[in-house]
């Protein structure tokens, strides 16, 4: 009596977890593992060929002209990094300190930061496209109305602004979110350690400097490493505001961007190629994996060391 | 901005100058963000040279001409339609499957749970985009390409590590005295968990549904991938495509952004609590 019991709570259980468990295997964890082990092989279409050990990975990395695009997209992914980091965490950071004094407004503007965040990505790409357009963007219509005409660019034509302009449009959509986030790390600060801060000193640069940054430190940790990760993942907006081949002149080109282009063909040449592409897509995983727990475990040591 | 210097004296006119600054810099922000999406929904009543011409001016809301030129001249309402029965099976599916799973995790101690909790949160930073050969293949094995189900399966896939981390969460605070009473008087544990444990977690499945819904509402690439055929493309996906139809009537333009980003910013507006805890969930402990 007390085993039939007991297989039939084991039964129950596994019924619960089974389901989710497979659909986890088959969708998430077979891909993953396979786009390791495919990387290995030679492609004919769509069709897997000999194994050919790292010549995938020779190709991507040394061999012309496949290397110098990979070098020249992955030096633009951490151009948006860092341009993100200031525009997207550092922006933010300032928002939600003005929103923590809890002003009167402080709630419309919480609900006015994080509107763009809750956009498709399409609709923030198209938009800033069209706001963008040289003769008859707002952007550009603006500055001649403003009498600064002379500032008014191609901002998306030209190789010295089209990534920043993307980038810009990135933060317009996003700053909300690292806004929010450390909008709550800073809520959570104990009200009697800031009231004995306000006792020592008046200077709001101590303030934040020494108290309210140490103690956000949580918050950090996690904004920063959701941008490492989305930065070099970087791929809708690039791809539909700079096209697919990164234009102009590949002034717009992300590692998001190479690899699809590698992997499912361009415009200009429509051809699948697996292989490099596995190898590009297993060198970007690697590279985000290693680095962002790195960038976690020493921001998660300084949390640790206040 | 930077220019203000601050003194160490206290007083009134010091906080003043400081609450003043901060709220020019919310009022200037709170521009920057919502002045798009106005100009945005103005354009949508205007004709190409009216947007030319004053593009910041009030336009003649009457005037539906392009509004009307989407609805009915182009798939859009099919496209709504797709994203609709797309998003609502996939957050059926996750709700379903993670309240399972984080059901089991946390009310029975059995071998393993641990391990499968971890194995559902190693889910959460995997970037799935990377794996998209594979998956294409996978798809394509199942005979899935260019089906809503091949969207389902991925949105599912995707969705499940932060359901199941948000779920198991909210499960393991709920008392134990209930369940224990009704397992007294012989309740079976599929009963226990339906009408006992179920209708205490609907918060939980409100803030984990919303966390799914925007992503999958809002996503470009799985469909770009996966769907081919018109007649199945989702929204962002088939904006994309009036962007190479309509690339010089921006009337219509602004005025399928406008009609696409409106339901979301008005449920964002009624709700917008549910959306900011929704969205950053996995991001605030």
């Amino acid at each position: 009596m007390f085993t039939t019991r007991l297989t039939g709570r084991n039964l129950w259980i596994a019924a619960l977890i089974l389901p989710p468990l497979a659909f986890m295997c088959l969708f998430l964890v077979y891909p993953i593992l396979s786009a390791f082990a495919y990387a290995f092989y030679e492609w004919h279409g769509l069709a897997r060929g000999e194994f050919i050990g790292l010549a995938n990975f020779h190709k991507v990395l040394f061999e012309y002209p496949f290397s110098e695009r990979t070098v020249n997209a992955f030096v633009h992914n951490i151009f948006v990094f860092f341009a993100l980091m200031v525009l997207q965490n550092g922006v933010g950071f300032v928002l939600a300190y003005c929103l923590w004094r809890e002003l009167p407004g402080a709630r419309f503007h919480r609900i006015a930061v994080f509107l763009p965040v809750v956009l498709s990505t399409v609709i923030v790409a198209i938009l800033w496209k069209l706001f963008l357009h040289p003769l008859f963007g707002v952007v550009n219509i603006s500055l001649r109305g403003l009498g600064l005409g002379f500032l008014a660019q191609p901002w998306q034509g030209q190789d010295t602004t089209a990534l920043t302009a993307i980038v810009v449009a990135n933060a317009w959509h996003m700053v909300g979110f690292p806004t929010l986030v450390f909008l709550a790390g800073m809520q959570r600060i104990p009200t009697e350690i800031l009231d004995a801060v306000r006792m020592e000193t008046e200077s709001e640069w101590v303030k934040v400097r020494k108290i309210v940054w140490p103690l956000v430190a949580p918050s950090a940790t996690v904004v920063f490493t959701l941008l490492f990760v989305s930065a070099f993942n970087f791929f809708e907006l690039p791809f539909l505001m700079g096209g697919v081949d990164g234009s102009p002149h590949g002034a717009t080109d992300v590692l998001g961007l190479y690899f699809y282009r590698t992997a499912f063909g361009s415009m200009s040449a429509s051809a699948e190629n697996f292989g490099p592409g596995s190898a590009l897509a297993v060198l970007i995983f690697l590279f985000i994996a290693i680095l962002s727990s790195a960038i976690t475990l020493w921001l998660r040591k300084r949390e640790i060391q206040l | 901005m930077t220019t203000k210097t601050y003194d160490h004296r206290p007083g009134l006119l010091a906080t003043l100058g400081r609450d003043g600054l901060i709220q020019i810099i919310l009022i200037a922000n709170s521009f920057i963000m919502l002045a798009p999406i106005v100009i945005m929904i103005f354009s949508a009543f205007k004709t190409n040279a009216e947007i030319f011409r004053s593009p910041f001016a009030l336009p003649d809301f009457t005037n539906v001409t392009s509004i009307m030129k989407i609805w009915s001249g182009t798939n859009f309402p099919l496209y709504l339609l797709n994203s609709f029965i797309v998003a609502a099976s996939s957050i059926a599916v996750i709700l379903t499957l993670g309240t399972m799973a984080a059901y089991a995790i946390a009310r029975y101690e059995f071998r393993g749970a641990n391990f499968i909790l971890l194995f559902f949160l190693a889910g959460l930073t995997l970037p799935l985009k990377l794996a998209i050969i594979p998956l294409f293949i996978l798809m394509r094995d199942l005979g899935l390409l260019d089906t809503r189900f091949s969207l389902i399966c991925i949105y599912v896939a995707t969705g499940l590590p932060t359901t199941v981390f948000i779920m198991t969460g909210f499960i393991r605070t709920l008392p134990n005295e209930l369940e224990d009473a009704a397992r007294m008087d012989g309740a079976s544990e599929a009963r226990i968990m339906w009408s006992i444990m179920l209708p205490l977690v609907k918060p939980a499945m409100v803030i984990a549904g919303i966390q799914n819904a925007v992503p999958i509402w809002n996503d470009f690439f799985f469909p770009l991938i996966f769907i081919q055929k018109d007649s199945l493309k989702t929204l962002p996906q088939g904006l994309t495509t009036f962007m190479g139809e309509y690339g010089t009537d921006w009337g219509v333009l602004f005025s399928g952004l406008t009609l696409s980003a409106l339901p979301v910013i008005v449920l964002y507006i009624i709700l917008s609590r549910q959306f900011i805890n929704g969205m950053t969930a996995g991001a605030v402990k």
